[in-house]
C-alpha cells in the first residue's frame, strides 16, 4: 500500500476529506466575520454565539414546532440575521468612531447573554439533532465511506461561498459595499445610505453564521459552547487570511480544514496548535496576512 | 441675476473641538460657476464638507433651493442634488473604473449617459477593467468629475480639480466646465489656481481665516487681479 510519511495513503485522503468538511464550517463563518470587520471594523467577538443559536435555532424548531431540516436551513439564517441587524443598529452603531475595544467588549458580553441563556434554558450536555432522511445514506469512496449529509456539507458551504465572493466582487451592490468599506463618508455623500447597508451588511454576516450552525447541527452536538469552540479558530483564519478579505478567508479556511485533518494524522498532539502557529509566522512574515490589501491590519 | 440655488447664512463648523468657519454667509445662483478663493488652511475645503455634510459639525444655515441642509443626512444631502468631488479625487481602489464611474445613484434626470461619459472621456472608456489606483492622476481627476456627471445634481462641488495637474489637462477640465455651465449646471468651485479661476468663474469669494473677507465679480478680479494675487500669495 502506498504510504506517505509512514502512513498510509487512503488515511491520508480520508482525513483531507474529513479536514475539508471541517474547513466548509470555518469557510463560512470566517466568511460572515471578514465580511463584518472590512464593513464595520469591528472584531464580533459574537459570532460564534450567533452559529450556536443557529444550531439552536434549528433543534427548537424541531424539537417544538416539529420543523423539519430544509425549512430550517431557509428561516433560521434569515432570523438569525434578522436579530444581528437589530442588534447593530440598537447597540453596536452607537459605538460607530470609539476605539474598536468598545466594540470587541459588547460582543463579548453578548456571547456570555447568549451561551448563558442557552445553557440555563437546555442545560450544557448537548442536544441531538437528526440528519434528515433525504441525506442519511454514504459515499462509497475508494478510501473511505463519506456520509452524504457530509458531501451536502462541503456543497452548500462552497456554494454559499461562491455566491457571496460573487455578490461582493461581481455585482453593483457588491461594489458599493466595497465602496463603502474605503470611504464611509465620501460613498454616503453620493446619496448611497451607508448605515443602512452597515445594519443590512452585519445581518448577513450574522445569517451566514447561524447557516453554518444548521449545518452543524446535525454533526455536533448542539450545545451552547459548540461556536466559542470554533470561533477562536476562525479568528485565527481571518488574521492569516488577511483581516477583511473574503477570498483570503475561505481559501485559508479550506486549506486550514486540510491541513489540521493531516496534522492530526501525522502528529495528532499539533493538530489543535498547527493553526495558531501558521497565524504567528503569518504575522511575523507578512502582517496584513496572505490575501490582505496593502495598508490593512 | 437668477434665483439663489445655494444660500449660506452664519454658517460655523468644527473639526472635533477646532473651530474651522467663523460665521460664512454667501449665495450661489442657479447655472453660476462661483469659486472660493483663499490659502492653504483658509477653510474652502471645509465650506464644501459642510454643505455635504461630512466630517464637520455645522451651525448656521445651508439651503439649496430653499430646502434646510443642515441637520440631514449625508446620504439624503446628496440626494437632494449636490454632488462632491473631494481634493484627494476620491477614486475607490478597490473598484474598477467602470464600478468607480456607476457607484454614485441617479438622483435626478439630466445626467450624462455612461456611454456620453465614455465618449467625453475616452481615455476612460479604454481603462474601465483597471483598477482606480491605476490611473493616472489626470485620468483620476477626469473620473472623479465623470462620475458625478452621471447623477443628474443640481449642484457640483468641485475641490481644487486642477491640484498637481499637467497644464494640457487643465485646460481640458476648464473647457469641460465650460461645457457643464451651458448646459445649465451650477458650480461651486475651491480654487488656487487663481488665473484658471479668473478665466472661467462668474463670481469669487475670497476666504481667509475661515471668514469670507471679499466678494468680487469676473471684471472685478480681471481689474484687481495683482491686488487679489497678492492676498492669495501667487
Amino acid at each position: 500500500m502506498t504510504e506517505v510519511f509512514g502512513m498510509p495513503l487512503t488515511v491520508i485522503a480520508g482525513q483531507t476529506m474529513l479536514g475539508l468538511v471541517n474547513g466548509c464550517f470555518y469557510a463560512v463563518l470566517s466568511l460572515g466575520l471578514a465580511l463584518i470587520f472590512g464593513l464595520l471594523r469591528i472584531v464580533n467577538f459574537a459570532h460564534g454565539a450567533f452559529f450556536t443559536a443557529g444550531a439552536f435555532g434549528a433543534w427548537m424548531l424541531f424539537r417544538y414546532a416539529g420543523v423539519g431540516y430544509w425549512v430550517a436551513v431557509v428561516v433560521v439564517p434569515i432570523v438569525v440575521g434578522a436579530v444581528g441587524a437589530g442588534f447593530e443598529r440598537t447597540l453596536l452603531r452607537k459605538l460607530r468612531g470609539l476605539d474598536p475595544i468598545y466594540g470587541l467588549l459588547l460582543t463579548f458580553g453578548l456571547v456570555l447573554v447568549i451561551e448563558s441563556g442557552f445553557r440555563l434554558l437546555f442545560g450544557s450536555s448537548g442536544q441531538p439533532y437528526p440528519v434528515p432522511e433525504s441525506l442519511r445514506g454514504t459515499l462509497q469512496l475508494d478510501f473511505m465511506i463519506l456520509p452524504l449529509y457530509r458531501v451536502w456539507v462541503i456543497a452548500a458551504a462552497l456554494g454559499c461561498c461562491a455566491a457571496s465572493w460573487w455578490l461582493v466582487e461581481r455585482t453593483q451592490l457588491g461594489a458599493t459595499l466595497r465602496a463603502a468599506t474605503e470611504k464611509a463618508s465620501l460613498t454616503q455623500s453620493f446619496g448611497i445610505n451607508v448605515p443602512l447597508l452597515l445594519t443590512l451588511a452585519y445581518g448577513v454576516g450574522i445569517g451566514l453564521a447561524a447557516f453554518a450552525g444548521v449545518l452543524a447541527a446535525p454533526i455536533l452536538h448542539v450545545n451552547p459552547a459548540m461556536g466559542s469552540n470554533l470561533v477562536i479558530v476562525v479568528f485565527a483564519i481571518v488574521v492569516i487570511g488577511g483581516m477583511g478579505s473574503m477570498f483570503g478567508s475561505i481559501v485559508t479556511a479550506l486549506a486550514i480544514g486540510v491541513i489540521e485533518g493531516w496534522t492530526r494524522v501525522l502528529y495528532s498532539e499539533a493538530s489543535s496548535t498547527v493553526i495558531f502557529v501558521l497565524m504567528v509566522l503569518v504575522l511575523l512574515l507578512r502582517p496584513r496576512g496572505l490575501f490582505g490589501r496593502e495598508g490593512a491590519t | 441675476m437668477s434665483d439663489v440655488l445655494l444660500g449660506i447664512r452664519a454658517l460655523q463648523a468644527w473639526y472635533g473641538p477646532s473651530q474651522a468657519l467663523h460665521g460664512i454667509d454667501l449665495d450661489v445662483h442657479n447655472g453660476e460657476i462661483v469659486t472660493l478663493l483663499g490659502r492653504n488652511g483658509a477653510g474652502k475645503s471645509t465650506l464644501l464638507k459642510s454643505v455635504m455634510g461630512i466630517e464637520t459639525r455645522c451651525t448656521g444655515s445651508i439651503s439649496l433651493a430653499g430646502r434646510e441642509l443642515v441637520g440631514l443626512a449625508p446620504h439624503l444631502i446628496g440626494r437632494a442634488g449636490v454632488a462632491f468631488c473631494p481634493d484627494d479625487r476620491g477614486i475607490y481602489a478597490s473598484l474598477t473604473v467602470r464600478e468607480n464611474l456607476l457607484l454614485p445613484p441617479v438622483i435626478a434626470p439630466g445626467g450624462l449617459t455612461e456611454a456620453e461619459l465614455m465618449a467625453l472621456f475616452p481615455n476612460l472608456a479604454a481603462r474601465a477593467g483597471l483598477a482606480g489606483s491605476q490611473l493616472s492622476g489626470g485620468e483620476q481627476q477626469m473620473l472623479a468629475i465623470a462620475r458625478i456627471l452621471r447623477t443628474g445634481a443640481r449642484l457640483l462641488l468641485l475641490d481644487e480639480p486642477t491640484e498637481g495637474l499637467a497644464p494640457v489637462i487643465v485646460e481640458r477640465i476648464g473647457e469641460l466646465l465650460i461645457q457643464l455651465r451651458q448646459r445649465g449646471t451650477t458650480i461651486l468651485l475651491v480654487e488656487q489656481n487663481v488665473h484658471f479661476a479668473a478665466e472661467l468663474a462668474d463670481r469669487h469669494y475670497l476666504i481667509e481665516s475661515g471668514r469670507v473677507v471679499d466678494h468680487f465679480n469676473r471684471d472685478q478680479l480681471v481689474r484687481d487681479f495683482d491686488r487679489v494675487a497678492a492676498r492669495l500669495g501667487v
